[in-house]
Order: C-alpha cells, then sequence, then structure tokens
C-alpha cells in the first residue's frame, strides 16, 4: 500500500476510570449489597474495573429514592426549572464529550469517530431538545389527557438500556423523562456501564436534585427487579425482543406503562435509479456503523436484479477500504465485537448461511490478536427462506437478496417479524412516497440510513416494539 | 463493468448524435446531493500523522501545477516562479519540485526557457481561458500558439453556455478539436478539460461534463478556472474521481484529476490525498495522474514540512515570497 496511515490513536489520558463502581443512589455513590462483576475492554479484554451488582433491595432502595425526590422535588417543580437542569446537563456533556467518547469507546469498542462525531453529541443534542420542551409540554400535546388538564408525569420510571449505544440510549431515556417530570433508575446494559456512571457524576455537577436520577448496575436480574417493582410507574425498555416479550408479559396487568424499542431486520431497498455511489455509502453505513450492533441496521439488502451484479462490485470495492481495529485509532472505521458472548452469536448465525447455501464475501483485513473482532462480510444469494434473511443478527453481517419489481421490494420488505426501520434509494420522488408509505416501519430512510435527530420520533411496528422516542412523540410516554 | 468490446461499441455510438449523447450522459447514475458532501465531509476526517503525514506532504508538493494567471503577470514574475518550481524549498535539497508552472500562453517561452531540462513542465491555459467566448478558429489558434512555444501541458475551458444549453455534442467536438491542436505523436501536449463546475453548479452535470472530458480524450479532467467562485471544492472532486475511476473499469483508459482554486493549506490538500486513495485508488497517487492547481498552497506545505522535520513552526519569513 503506497499510502499507510500511521497510527492516529485518541489520547486515553482525559478519562479516569475507578478501579471499582458502586450504585448511584439518592445523589451519591454506594456501595452494593450483592456482589460485583467486571467490565472489559472488548478490544483488548482488558478489565477495566469492578462494578457493584444491584440486587433487589438495592433496587428497591433506588426506586424508593426516585419516589421520594419525584413527590418532594421533581413533581412539584416549574417545567422551567426542570429545562434549567436539563440544559446545564447537556452543556455539562458538551463540554466533557471528549472524555465520554474514549470511555464509551474503550468500553465498548466503537470507533473513537462514532462515539466522538455521533453518540456523545446527539446525546447531548437530545438533552438540549426536550430541555426546550419542559416547560412547553402544554403545547407539546394539546388535549393530551383523559382529563382534557395539562400533562402530568406518571411517577418513577424503570429504563433498561442495552450495550450498543449506552451512552445514546440513556440520553434518550432519561431526558423526556425529566422534562415531562418524573423521576428515573436506569439499569445500563452490564457490559457497558461506564458512561452510564459518568452520567452520575454529571449530574452531581449539575447540582440535580438528589434520587432524580439513580442508576443501578447489574445483569438481567437486576433489570427483573427494576421491572418488577411495585411502586414503578413506567417502564422504558430497549434491547432485544425476547426480553421485550419477558418484560411484557411481566408488567400486564398492573398500572405501569410500557415503551419497547426492540429488534430489528431492516430492508435497505436499492431501485435501479439509485444514486448508486451514494446508495452504495448508505449500504455500508447501513450495516457497518457501530459493527452492525445497530437495532435499526439495514441488515437486508434488496437490489433490483438488473444493477445487482454492479451493486455488489462496488460494495465490495468501498468495503476493501473499510479499516477494522483499535477503537481509539482516529481512522478506524469498524470497531470490536462488544462481547464474547454476541462475537459467538454472530459466528454461529454466518455459519448457519454458509450451511443454508448462501455465498459468504469478506473483507480482506487483519484481524488484532486480543479482543473480540469479526471482519465486516456480505452473504449474496440469499434468500427469503434463509435464516440469514429472517434473524437479527446484530453484527457486521449483511445479507443480500435481490426483487424485480416495486411490489416484489415491498412485500419482501415486509415479510418480517420486525419492523424498525427501512431504506429506499431511488432518484424518482414519486417512488419514494409510494414506497414509503407501503412499508411497516417506524422509520423510513430515503437516500440515507441510519441519520438520528432529537427531533424525530423513532419506533418499531410489530416485535420491533411500541411506543415512540425522540421529537414531540417521545414525550407521550412519559406523561399520563 | 468490465471492459468487452461491446463496451467499447457503445462508447463510440454515444458521440454518434446528439441524441446519443445526451441519451448516454442523462444515462449515468445520478448523483445525491447530501450523501455526496457527507461522503466528502467523512474522508476529511482522516486523521494524517507522522510519517504519513510527511510522505503525503512530499507527494502533494510534487504534484502541485504552480499557477500564475494574472494580468500583471510579468517575465520576471513568471521567471520567479519557475525557480521555485524547481526548488521550492531553497534550504533542503531533498524537498521535491513541483510538476508544473501554469501560465497564460504569451508567457510559455519565458516559463519553458527558466525550466529547461529540469523536468518541471509547462503547462499553457488556452482557449481563451477563463471564460471561452471566442470562435473556435481564435480558441484553436490560441493551443497551436501555446504549443508551439513549448507548452507540455494545455488547460482547457469547455463551453459552459453550450453544455448548460444541452449542446453535448458541440462541446464534445471542440474538445476533440483542441485535442487535435495540441499536436502530434511524443510531442503532443497533454491535454486537461476544465469543467468550471461553480457555473455547472449541480453534481449531477459535474458528473456528465466529466464523461463527456473523457470521452473526447482529455487527458486530466479539472474543476476550475480559479476565476470561478466556487472553484475547487471537496465533494465536486469527489463526484469526478469516481468518475475516472468508472471510466478506467469501463474503457481501461486511466485520466487524471485536477481541482484547482481555493486549496491553500496543507490540511486541505491532505484531505484530497485521502479521498484520492480512498475513492479512486491509489493508482491516482503520482503527479501523472492527480494534480493541485494552487499558488498559495505551496508555501504551506512548505512551512508544515519544515515543522515536520524541526518540530516547531517557522514562519512565513522562512519561505520564499515569490
Amino acid at each position: 500500500m503506497k499510502f499507510e496511515y500511521a497510527p492516529a490513536p485518541e489520547s486515553r489520558a482525559i478519562v479516569d476510570i475507578a478501579s471499582s463502581y458502586g450504585l448511584f443512589v439518592d445523589g451519591a455513590f454506594t456501595s452494593g449489597s450483592g456482589s460485583s462483576f467486571k467490565t472489559i475492554n472488548p478490544a483488548t479484554e482488558e478489565v477495566l474495573a469492578e462494578v457493584a451488582e444491584a440486587d433487589a433491595a438495592d433496587v428497591d432502595r433506588a426506586v424508593k429514592a426516585a419516589r421520594r425526590a419525584y413527590t418532594r422535588v421533581w413533581s412539584r417543580m416549574s417545567g422551567a426549572e426542570r429545562g434549567k437542569y436539563l440544559f446545564r446537563i447537556a452543556r455539562i456533556i458538551a463540554e466533557r464529550s471528549r472524555e465520554l467518547a474514549v470511555l464509551e469507546s474503550i468500553d465498548n469498542g466503537k470507533p473513537i469517530k462514532e462515539s466522538r462525531d455521533v453518540d456523545i453529541p446527539t446525546a447531548a443534542a437530545h438533552f438540549f431538545y426536550y430541555a426546550g420542551w419542559a416547560d412547553k409540554l402544554e403545547y407539546a400535546l394539546p388535549g393530551n389527557g383523559h382529563s382534557g388538564a395539562d400533562p402530568q408525569p406518571l411517577g418513577v420510571a424503570a429504563q433498561v438500556i442495552p450495550w450498543n449505544f449506552p451512552f445514546l440510549m440513556l440520553a434518550w431515556k432519561i431526558a423526556p423523562a425529566l422534562a415531562t417530570g418524573n423521576t428515573v433508575v436506569l439499569k445500563p446494559a452490564e457490559t457497558t456501564p461506564l458512561t452510564a456512571l459518568l452520567f452520575a457524576e454529571i449530574c452531581q455537577q449539575a447540582d440535580l436534585p438528589p434520587g432524580v436520577v439513580n442508576i443501578v448496575t447489574g445483569a438481567g436480574e437486576t433489570g427483573r427487579a427494576l421491572v418488577e417493582h411495585p411502586d414503578v410507574d413506567k417502564v422504558a425498555f430497549t434491547g432485544s425482543t425476547d426480553v421485550g416479550r419477558a418484560i411484557a408479559r411481566s408488567v400486564a396487568g398492573s398500572r405501569k406503562k410500557v415503551t419497547l424499542e426492540l429488534g430489528g431486520k431492516a430492508a435497505n431497498i436499492v431501485f435501479d435509479d439509485a444514486p448508486v455511489d451514494q446508495a452504495v455509502e448508505g449500504i455500508v453505513n447501513g450495516i457497518f456503523f457501530n459493527q452492525g450492533h445497530v437495532c435499526c441496521a439495514g441488515s437486508r439488502l434488496l437490489v433490483q436484479e438488473s444493477v445487482a451484479e454492479e451493486v455488489v462490485e462496488r460494495l465490495k470495492r468501498r468495503m476493501a477500504t473499510l479499516r477494522v481495529g483499535d477503537p481509539l485509532d482516529k481512522n478506524t472505521d469498524v470497531g470490536a465485537i462488544n462481547s464474547a458472548e454476541q462475537l459467538q452469536r454472530i459466528r454461529e448465525l454466518a455459519e448457519i448461511g454458509d450451511a443454508e447455501g448462501a455465498e459468504r464475501w469478506t473483507e480482506p483485513c487483519e484481524l488484532p490478536d486480543h479482543g473480540f473482532w469479526f471482519a465486516p462480510t456480505i452473504f449474496t444469494g440469499v434468500s427469503q427462506a434463509h435464516r440469514i434473511a429472517r434473524e437479527e443478527i446484530f453484527g457486521p453481517v449483511l445479507s443480500i437478496l435481490t426483487f424485480r419489481t416495486p411490489q416484489e421490494a415491498v412485500a419482501k420488505a415486509n415479510n418480517t417479524p420486525y419492523g424498525l426501520s427501512a431504506g429506499i434509494w431511488s432518484d424518482k420522488g414519486s417512488r419514494i412516497l409510494w414506497v414509503a408509505n407501503q412499508l411497516r416501519a417506524g422509520v423510513v430512510w430515503a437516500n440515507t440510513f441510519n441519520r438520528f435527530d432529537p427531533a424525530s420520533p423513532f419506533g418499531g411496528y410489530q416485535e420491533s416494539g411500541y411506543g415512540r422516542e425522540g421529537g414531540r412523540h417521545g414525550l407521550e410516554g412519559y406523561i399520563k | 463493468m468490465t471492459i468487452t468490446p461491446s463496451t467499447a461499441t457503445a462508447l463510440s455510438d454515444a458521440v454518434a448524435s446528439d441524441s446519443a449523447l445526451r441519451g448516454f450522459l442523462h444515462g449515468l447514475p445520478g448523483v445525491d446531493q447530501v450523501g455526496a458532501e457527507q461522503r466528502a465531509a467523512a474522508l476529511g476526517t482522516r486523521s494524517i500523522k507522522t510519517t504519513a503525514k510527511a510522505w503525503a506532504l512530499d507527494l502533494a508538493v510534487s504534484m502541485v501545477d504552480l499557477t500564475t494567471l494574472e494580468g500583471n503577470d510579468t517575465p520576471g514574475k513568471v521567471r520567479t516562479l519557475a525557480a521555485k518550481a524547481m526548488r521550492p524549498d531553497p534550504t533542503d535539497p531533498g524537498c521535491p519540485a513541483t510538476a508544473a508552472v501554469c501560465v497564460y500562453g504569451d508567457l510559455v517561452g519565458v516559463a519553458k526557457e527558466t525550466l529547461g531540462t529540469s523536468g518541471v513542465k509547462v503547462a499553457s491555459v488556452a482557449t481563451a481561458f477563463p471564460a471561452g467566448r471566442v470562435p473556435l478558429e481564435v480558441k484553436l489558434a490560441d493551443v497551436r500558439d501555446a504549443v508551439a512555444a513549448g507548452a507540455d501541458e494545455i488547460d482547457m475551458v469547455i463551453d459552459r453556455g453550450a453544455f448548460l444549453a444541452g449542446r453535448y455534442l458541440e462541446v464534445y467536438e471542440e474538445i476533440v478539436a483542441t485535442k487535435a491542436a495540441c499536436g502530434q505523436g511524443d510531442r503532443r501536449a497533454h491535454l486537461k478539460v476544465i469543467l468550471e463546475t461553480g457555473e455547472l453548479q449541480t453534481y449531477d452535470n459535474v458528473r456528465r461534463a466529466s464523461w463527456l472530458g473523457m470521452l473526447a480524450g482529455g487527458d486530466f479532467i479539472k474543476t476550475s478556472t480559479g476565476k470561478v467562485q466556487p472553484a475547487a471544492t471537496m465533494p465536486v472532486t469527489l463526484v469526478m474521481l469516481e468518475a475516472v475511476r468508472d471510466f478506467r473499469e469501463t474503457t481501461g483508459t486511466q485520466i487524471g484529476v485536477k481541482p484547482a482554486g481555493g486549496i491553500r493549506t496543507a490540511k486541505d490538500a491532505i484531505k484530497y490525498l485521502v479521498m484520492v486513495n480512498e475513492v479512486a485508488g491509489e493508482d491516482w497517487l503520482h503527479p501523472d495522474w492527480f494534480r493541485f492547481g494552487a499558488s498559495t498552497l505551496l508555501n504551506d506545505l512548505l512551512m508544515q514540512r519544515q515543522k515536520l522535520a524541526t518540530g516547531h513552526y517557522s514562519g512565513p519569513d522562512y519561505v520564499t515570497l515569490d
């Protein structure tokens, strides 16, 4: 190679990682009564910290703190005052963005350019956006509620978030909850707790009243204790469809309001009149962004048969320029798989793809010796019957199918139990509008993919969940 | 696409008539503005440091067409510029020479005399640069004159009026005629086709004009005269790099790209090189295939070279003003 990019690592010095972390309850860090677990850097398998594992008693303490803060302080505070806290938090996030980005990349494995340019700025934007709504709720949702009165908060929200966008998902959950006057107990994923714990520090720095935000760390059992706690008014979950189903069962018949943002198997549809170079970018961004650990990833490429060969050739050429490796290197495009468990799942499904007769092509690249890695991969010759066309892989693996007519594209795109997102690539405006109207997906991108804006609602159909996050719609899930 | 006799026939058919040419150019895949600009911006975030930076800076110096195109150009000014092109950094004999000196046709002789056998080429703008608003015969006379005076490269302007009016074949034939005026065989001057993308405005037009220039036999496609704003931009150059990449894939013929105007800093130049590397491919990372049309860029490249070598900025008094 003529032009070798020298390593350009972002410095780790900006962030201090403690050797152990407790729970953030009632405005202070406290040690949990249970055991602890380790969080590691998936790019190196280095242990980063010991983190307390909250048991039912810890969760109860957190919910009680949230209830107290709700009753005594937060629900009585004017929207304008709540907004001030949210603006302050947003500003601190922006000010400490490099620290947050580096920590996110270390704990999660995602490339620094993504945490720096997408995750953290979008999270700050989310707080700014909902800060603005805090004193305007009656305008956001006019005539809302059964009483017709001004919008009222629900109470205590139990929020459980995934490991793929740890800090951004925290922002999606906490910002609208606080803006509407709810208090929260949030559980970050067990493989990526560190930025949530740094957020706890930010809450202290912002002088947020104790108990308004509580962070409990742990795995599935902690999440279950939180979701099933009787004094919780609202459950918001982002994660797998299986866990989402279990949550829906466990809260059935209770007064708890629920929003679920679950899996997806999005169709990214490329028509023969697509702007082909940008479509190739969109395919790459759709499936290799964040190592494919994206619930709305464009993991099923539906390409019109007449241009399929050309598109796949161009895609391979483009993939050969993807730089896989050290997440902290500013030139890395694809980072580490988040956990050994996830890597195992990706490998299994890819092997099933081989066994079912699809043709695998993998970007020729060297992978580091340590850590969890999976090189960007595409499968051609995939049909609707293949498991890799139906199941969410949640990794950098693209299944490529073809279609002949717009009707067939829509039928294939909708032939999935999911319905979170979809993409359309065409230069013809009327076709884009027609297809978008036919697709059963919560988000439809036209000539772009994986674009997120706090003002835009996000959520799914069918097994991709219910309720919307973002925009004015995102307020509804937290209001009586 | 691969090269087959049928693609070659298809391309010669494409220029058989005005309607065939229009059909071909309008049949090229569209360019989505938002996506193209996003991609160019993303490539601009690559971080090129240490050894990679040193390599890129030297390459960029060797790709500069050191340019002066002013009404007040004098033989003295051109001699100074030519001296600078041959030895950009008098304190460092390891510094590469620039690719060419670019002047108006009447100063080609002066530039040629100064550059001698140094290997630095003389490029001359021609065809009534920059507007090109004279009869074809005058444009061709302009070209022949520059070639006769010793120009190694001719930077022509296309007829943007004809292009925007949809008279593509006229634009094509003018480029073909200009190329013929560049001479024959070993003595043929290389032809750079200036699209003046600031006047074409849309990326679809940039892609069509790029193909038109390549089909007509241009050796290089060049963004701008430098006399119209905006001149070279990253997204425009991206679209042109995609065009030369696709053209080689279709025909087997490699065409060069020259962004000109508005590239003033070493940082910008490196962004362009990253784009060349990742869009067209490393085959284009050579002065035969990629040039910067610039004047002030060179001194910033030199300052950055000195900074890398010594560890500190020396300041503008330590590079020559020409």
